[in-house]
């Protein structure tokens, strides 16, 4: 069907061009009667709908990217340790400062890895949900908007880095 | 109670009053590795054409016999004779042939009954035999519903093994722990029962929430657990017959690793608030609850010694992991634990005289016990990882799970359940439908 089409114009324009010669040789007059070349209109160009990206500035997301990442909401810490180390601090700075101007209640999960006996784990998570919930109530978070919870080593995220297993992790409510 | 419902047992009694004050073999199950005793084990007889709702009770007979079997051999104290080389099937009723029962290196020899009663239950008899001496060692008599026969073989089991060895047995019992299932990222972890050799396998909860570390009351059918419903962990009492449950306290903070008192009237367990772990013991009757730790430490894994005058637990106190014990008011906190690594979930055995703990040291994790002042620590097993050691009743034996290392094929990080007997021999793993961790053994029925 289009092979035809394509052959139907290729025709007409030869015949056009026949004709064109011949009018040059005949004079003006032939051209007046000589029919329009076909030329297919161009296709309608749909216009796309665009919508506008954007974050809902109170979702996870958003905190995601608190520190200009995917790991704005993450801590870690140091094996059977739970003091905030200096690069914890600068995520959680940036997540109070975000807490501040967004009026959003968080939960703080924490997490241990899997080298560790159930129980102990299971209080060793609390003091790091702790841990994170104290820092960001120092920087100016009022305590009500956080709250905590442990997971021990029950919700394991890396089966290969246990560094990335000992972490807290800041959900929004 | 349900099970003694259905079971509508009643004991007669030794059946022979002559038995002879020395015996002349029994199982000395205080060395180290024990000789396993050749014991040959008689199809109980039954006649084909008495058909109850659970076969015929030449069939329960025979199955009793297989399960009682598989009970002694499991403990390792014993082997059981091959029944293909009985040189005869004795009469139940008579006395042995005993030179054809040494002929085939029997040391102790079973034999039995099961008769259809005209109400419906199955009368089911036994005799343990001493091949040496020629003697009935015991003999006992058990009435139940046909449904009922697996129990009535674990109580012959424990009959048998208790009479051999003079301590009471651990077939009779069963075991709560934790089913999982689902790759790392989606782990289901739910309450499941099952008998100690795996039969009877229940789920308890439908995984749409987590639950640990459940624990058995040493008096009732009931559990106490750590349960994440609602996303908040709390500790929980969960009644086995009923299927009810019910949240233990309304506290701020989180409970969790919560254990029964010897006399099943408290639970003691450990609670968290601003990220401080002390330990707790709750009055069931009351709810009252006292603290016993106040320390800025993890204090848990509180474990009762058998008569209620001491705790065990777990603290970081001294910088890490370590065991120490207490008197149950919380006074004369001392530790115990001093060997090189960390020290978790101690658990003090039913018989009083050791502790039995996990240990962390050299990237590897072991199953240990210790008596309770620290001394004579002895480690029974070793692996990738393993952690939370429960007792037989007894004192026997210890279960505990172990958990296998991820692979790089993204799979692996199976757990299973294994046991142990004391004397660090008979290691043995305990089938379970999926992957199982925290056993929890209950104690003898009854």
């Amino acid at each position: 069907m289009l092979k035809n089409k394509f052959y139907a114009k290729f025709l007409i324009m030869i015949g056009a061009a026949l004709i064109l010669s011949a009018c040059a040789n005949t004079g003006d007059e032939a051209m007046d009667s000589a029919p329009a070349p076909e030329v297919s209109a161009p296709p309608q160009r749909q216009a796309p709908t665009v919508e506008r990206v954007t974050i809902d500035p109170l979702s996870q997301e958003a905190l995601d990217m608190v520190m200009g990442g995917m790991e704005g909401s993450l801590v870690y810490f140091a094996f059977d340790r739970y003091d905030v180390d200096s690069s914890a601090r600068g995520v959680l700075q940036a997540q109070a400062n975000w807490m501040k101007t967004n009026n959003v209640n968080v939960i703080i999960e924490g997490h241990c890895d899997e080298r560790g006996t159930r129980e102990y784990n299971i209080a060793l998570g609390d003091r790091r949900a702790n841990a994170v919930k104290n820092y960001l109530v120092a920087m100016g978070v009022a305590a009500s908007r956080v709250r905590t919870v442990s997971y021990g080593k029950e919700r394991p995220v890396n089966m290969s880095d246990h560094d990335k297993n000992r972490r807290g992790y800041t959900r929004v409510n | 109670m349900k099970l003694i419902k259905i079971l509508l047992l009643s004991i007669i009694g030794i059946m022979s009053a002559n038995l002879s004050a020395h015996a002349v073999i029994e199982i000395d199950i205080t060395r180290g590795n024990v000789q396993p005793l050749p014991i040959a084990i008689m199809n109980l007889a039954g006649s084909a054409d008495e058909i109850t709702s659970s076969g015929s009770v030449m069939d329960i007979g025979a199955q009793i016999s297989r399960v009682i079997t598989a009970d002694l051999e499991r403990s390792g104290l014993f082997s059981a004779i091959d029944p293909r080389a009985f040189i005869n099937s004795a009469n139940a009723t008579a006395a042995p042939q005993f030179a054809n029962w040494r002929a085939v290196g029997a040391q102790a020899l079973v034999t039995g009954t099961a008769v259809l009663e005209e109400d419906g239950r199955v009368r089911v008899e036994f005799r343990l035999w001493d091949v040496l001496g020629t003697t009935q060692m015991t003999g006992l008599r058990y009435f139940t519903a046909p449904r009922n026969w697996r129990r009535i073989a674990h109580l012959i089991s424990d009959a048998i093994y208790k009479r051999l060895t003079g301590e009471d047995g651990y077939f009779d019992t069963r075991i709560v722990y934790i089913s999982e299932s689902g790759p790392y990222l989606e782990r289901i972890k739910r309450l499941a029962i099952m008998d100690q050799d795996g039969f009877n396998h229940k789920f308890l909860t439908d995984g749409s929430y987590m639950i640990l570390n459940p624990r058995f009351s040493p008096t009732s059918q009931e559990i106490t657990y750590l349960s994440f419903y609602n996303d908040t962990p709390r500790v929980y009492l969960f009644n086995i017959d009923t299927g009810k449950s019910e949240m233990l306290g309304e506290f701020d903070g989180m409970t969790f690793a919560p254990r029964f008192s010897p006399d099943g009237k408290k639970v003691i367990m450990s609670k968290a608030e601003r990220g401080n772990s002390d330990i707790f013991v709750m009055e069931l009757a009351t709810r009252r609850i006292e603290q016993l730790t106040n320390h800025s430490a993890i204090d848990t894994s509180p474990s009762f010694s058998p008569f209620g005058r001491y705790v065990a637990f777990n603290s970081d106190r001294g910088g890490t992991q370590q065991l120490y014990v207490m008197d149950s008011n919380g006074e004369n906190v001392n530790r115990i634990s001093f060997g090189n690594g960390r020290y978790a979930t101690p658990v003090w055995s039913p018989r009083g005289d050791l502790i039995a703990f996990t240990k962390q040291t050299g990237g590897k994790f072991y199953i240990g016990v210790m008596r309770p002042d620290g001394s004579g620590e002895r480690i029974l097993t070793e692996s990738y990882f393993e952690e939370g050691p429960t007792w037989s009743p007894n004192g026997r034996v210890l279960m505990y799970y172990r958990k296998y290392p991820y692979d790089n094929r993204g799979g692996g990080g199976e757990t299973q359940l294994w046991s142990i007997d004391l004397t660090g021999y008979n290691e043995r793993q305990v089938i379970t439908p999926l992957d199982g961790s925290d056993p929890a053994w209950s104690p003898l029925m009854d």
